[in-house]
């Protein structure tokens, strides 16, 4: 029996190639019938009780979507997806609000726990009454935690404490009854519903997501995030987050993604959408982690997302930084317009593509008002037979006087069956401004390798250590409680690469 | 003790040792002098265990075990330690971190606790004053934008941290300054004892004035063709090696 139990044990260590939150959590759990047509839109604005003029929204983007076509530019391959073949809710049944941490059904706190969410947070998030909602008790700097767990937000915490400050941070359904106002105004309003396929399917099912508003010269206390999970079979996860900085506030905020392994390709369309006012700063950070398929190309989340922030006020900034590890494919652009005199973007990316994972990644920089300003940097990492690519557009209109823009996308191989592609797009219409593009491919050298590992090192923390010092530009952009985790990630992603 | 027996050697398919044999016991230094191209480098990348140097013939023990049968970093964790003749750059890697995990990972080979990062710091730092090297190198990317001596302190300052067992240093003491030679021979001599031994490539016999050898040896085409004490090294001085090659 111990045997088994062994031989089961390395078999599984051998497939996962290290992918640690591969489990699944049994719970019980509420869908609604599969597929996709206008009475699933319903069902899903019925049971968030919603009102008209949101389905009535949902419906609108229904209907664009029929009409579009999935898009085939990017330098990725993919059977076709049977959008018919899925569920487009599921959510935990959700009980009375628990007393103590005993009464949480244990399979939700275990999978917090093996997401690698404190304890404290996990009390909250789970719902306990009074679970301390005051950060002065806990000795570490805390983070206000939103899980969102397939279909729904299950529990944010620190909520209370943050209000104090005038912040709002609670999942978007609950917005949508709570503050309907700016709800209204600012939803869609970055990516309108018809923006792109995804973008419109989103629109017309999404469930959940988080919501953020900063009210004016408010800065965020702490920092907010987020967890995805994806955990039920054969459904997809289409989340919407809203982040709204009043002028001269702050926020930074974080989202991590993780799911079970399966054989099956699971859908992940999320638009998130950003906008910052007059002086306000959002810095958007995410460490992607959906599960990435096996050795051979099975299974894996499809992550086809929509990313956009505004910078509609004077002297605002927008920063994205992006650790992209999981996924089988990533489809997404992070993007910035930059409306505001003097307003500033970013976008600071690690794409790693291992085994047989395809990433076709970058930005998109808008420059509209004058003196704005704009540094991509992006960094490719490919290994095993992955496939990377780097897709920018920098646009500057002829009215965006004295704008600039540096670009830097730095590939790096491992090994000889991957593949590193940078696409970089450049309109600019205005004579007074600079764009600068710079990109190199390098491969890890030998002398280097051997260096490493006649300190001691083996040969995979001598890879992890050089992609880390590739990477370190974007690395450092991390909120550092996530830094030390992101290159752990990198490591582990690259694992079975060498050698 | 390090035990090589009638190494053979090829880079490329080209035979660069042919026939090397060489005994070092515990506590001893020796000396390795030859000329440009005598496989100088070579013998010491294989004793690391670099890729591409393919041994055809021949053994090496190091303490009992196989060395040969070894891979790098195994042979780095059993305190075989190549101070590089040209010290490699790894662009954004922090030289602390570098050298933290370096030194956990040869803590644990021994059985030793890690250490943790206050701990490495303050060991770091009261090594780097000997060597006379500033704070902010800790911080700086390993060897990038290090000046050709830097590069060498470097190594020394991984040499003394490390503390191995066995130590090959392929001309650390070129390009140096005075002050600078004297370092190296001062790191070194700090580790020497019944349980350290050295084997140091060098071009001049003044590092040698430093680091008092056992024993010279004269290495031309691949192999050693002349032994001898401390004085072999002031011969080839006066007279180049044009006189032991004829003899030889
Ligand atoms: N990849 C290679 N292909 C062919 N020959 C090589 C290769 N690498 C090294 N060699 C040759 O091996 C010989 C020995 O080189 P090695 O670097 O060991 O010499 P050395 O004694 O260290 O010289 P120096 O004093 O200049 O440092 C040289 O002739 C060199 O050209
Ligand atoms: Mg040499």
């Amino acid at each position: 029996m111990p045997a088994v139990t062994e031989t089961l044990e390395t078999v599984q260590s051998v497939t996962d190639s290290g992918y640690k939150w591969g489990f699944e959590t049994e719970i019980e759990m509420e869908f609604a019938p599969k597929g996709l047509n206008e009475d699933i839109v319903r069902f899903i604005s019925r049971k968030k009780d919603e009102p008209a003029w949101l389905l009535d929204w949902r419906l609108k983007a229904f209907a664009i979507w029929k009409k579009m076509e999935e898009p085939t530019w990017a330098a990725v391959k993919y059977p076709p997806i049977d959008y018919q073949d899925s569920y487009y809710y599921a959510a935990p049944v959700q009980k009375a609000k628990p007393k103590s941490l005993d009464e949480v059904d244990p399979e939700l706190l275990k999978t917090y726990a093996k997401l690698g969410i404190p304890l404290k947070e996990q009390a909250i998030l789970a719902g306990v009454e009074g679970a301390g909602e005051s950060p002065a008790d806990s000795g570490r700097m805390p983070i206000a935690v939103d899980a969102v767990f397939d279909s729904v937000s299950v529990a944010t915490s620190y909520k209370e404490r943050l209000a104090k400050d005038g912040i709002i941070f609670c999942s978007i359904s609950e917005a949508v009854h709570e503050h309907p106002e700016l709800v209204r105004q600012y939803l869609g309003s970055v990516v309108p519903q018809g923006d792109n396929f995804y973008a419109a399917l989103n629109s017309a099912v999404f469930t959940d997501g988080s919501f953020v508003y900063i009210p004016k010269g408010v800065r965020c206390p702490m920092e907010l995030s987020t967890y995805f999970r994806i955990n039920a079979k054969s459904t997809g996860q289409f989340e919407r987050t809203l982040i709204i900085a009043d002028e001269r506030s702050h926020v930074s905020y974080l989202e991590g993604c993780t799911a079970p392994m399966r054989d099956e390709n699971q859908l992940h369309a999320a638009v998130v959408e950003l906008v910052a006012l007059d002086d306000a700063t959002i810095k958007y950070s995410t460490v992607q982690n959906w599960y990435p398929g096996d050795a051979e190309g099975r299974g894996g989340i499809y992550n086809f997302v929509t990313k956009r922030g505004a910078c509609r006020g004077a002297r605002s900034k927008i920063s994205w930084t992006q650790v992209e590890t999981g996924s089988a494919i990533t489809w997404k652009y992070p993007s910035c317009i930059l409306q505001g005199d003097d307003s500033v973007g970013e976008f600071y990316s690690v794409a790693i593509t291992n085994n047989r994972q395809q990433a076709d990644t970058g930005t998109k920089m808008f420059h509209i008002g004058k003196n704005t300003r704009s540094t991509i940097v992006s960094k490719g990492i490919s290994a095993g037979k992955g496939q990377n690519t780097y897709r920018g557009l920098v646009k500057i209109s002829p009215k965006a006087h004295g704008a600039r823009n540096f670009t830097q996308c730095d590939s790096l191989l491992i090994g000889d069956q991957c593949g590193a592609h940078t696409v970089p797009y450049i309109e600019n219409r205005c004579m007074t401004a600079k764009v600068e593009h710079e990109a190199t491919t390098s491969r890890i050298a030998e002398d280097q390798l051997f260096y490493c590992r006649q300190r001691g090192l083996n040969e995979e923390e001598a890879v992890g250590m050089i992609v880390n010092g590739f990477a370190r530009e974007v690395l450092k952009e991390l909120p550092m409680e996530f830094a030390v985790e992101a290159q752990k990630l990198l490591q582990i992603s690259l694992e079975g690469s060498v050698g | 003790m390090l035990k090589i027996e009638n190494l053979h050697a090829a880079v490329d398919g080209k035979p660069i040792l042919n026939g090397l044999s060489l005994t070092i016991a515990p506590g001893e230094v020796h000396a390795v002098m030859g000329p440009n191209g005598s496989g100088k480098s070579t013998l010491s990348y294989v004793l690391a265990g670099r890729e591409g140097y393919e041994v055809t013939e021949g053994s090496v023990s190091f303490h009992g075990q196989d060395l040969l049968a070894m891979e790098p970093e195994e042979r780095a964790v059993a305190g075989m330690f190549l101070a590089f003749q040209a010290p490699v750059e790894l662009p954004g890697v922090g030289n602390a971190n570098f050298l933290r995990t370096a030194l956990n990972a040869v803590r644990r080979a021994r059985g030793e606790a890690e250490m943790d990062a206050m701990q490495f710091l303050k060991l770091a730092r009261a090594r780097m004053k000997v060597l006379n090297m500033p704070e902010d190198m800790l911080k700086r990317p390993v060897n990038v934008g290090f000046s050709g001596g830097e590069k060498k302190r470097n190594e020394m300052l991984q040499l003394a941290m490390l503390a191995p067992k066995f130590a090959v240093l392929d001309e650390t003491d070129s390009g140096l300054d005075i002050d600078a030679l004297k370092m190296v021979a001062d790191t070194v001599n700090s580790l020497r004892g019944p349980d350290f031994s050295a084997l140091v490539i060098t071009h001049y016999q003044r590092l040698l004035n430093h680091i008092v050898p056992d024993r010279v040896h004269v290495l031309s085409a691949g192999r050693i063709i002349k032994s001898g004490g401390p004085e072999l090294a002031q011969e080839l001085e006066a007279s180049g090696y044009a006189g032991v090659q004829a003899a030889a």
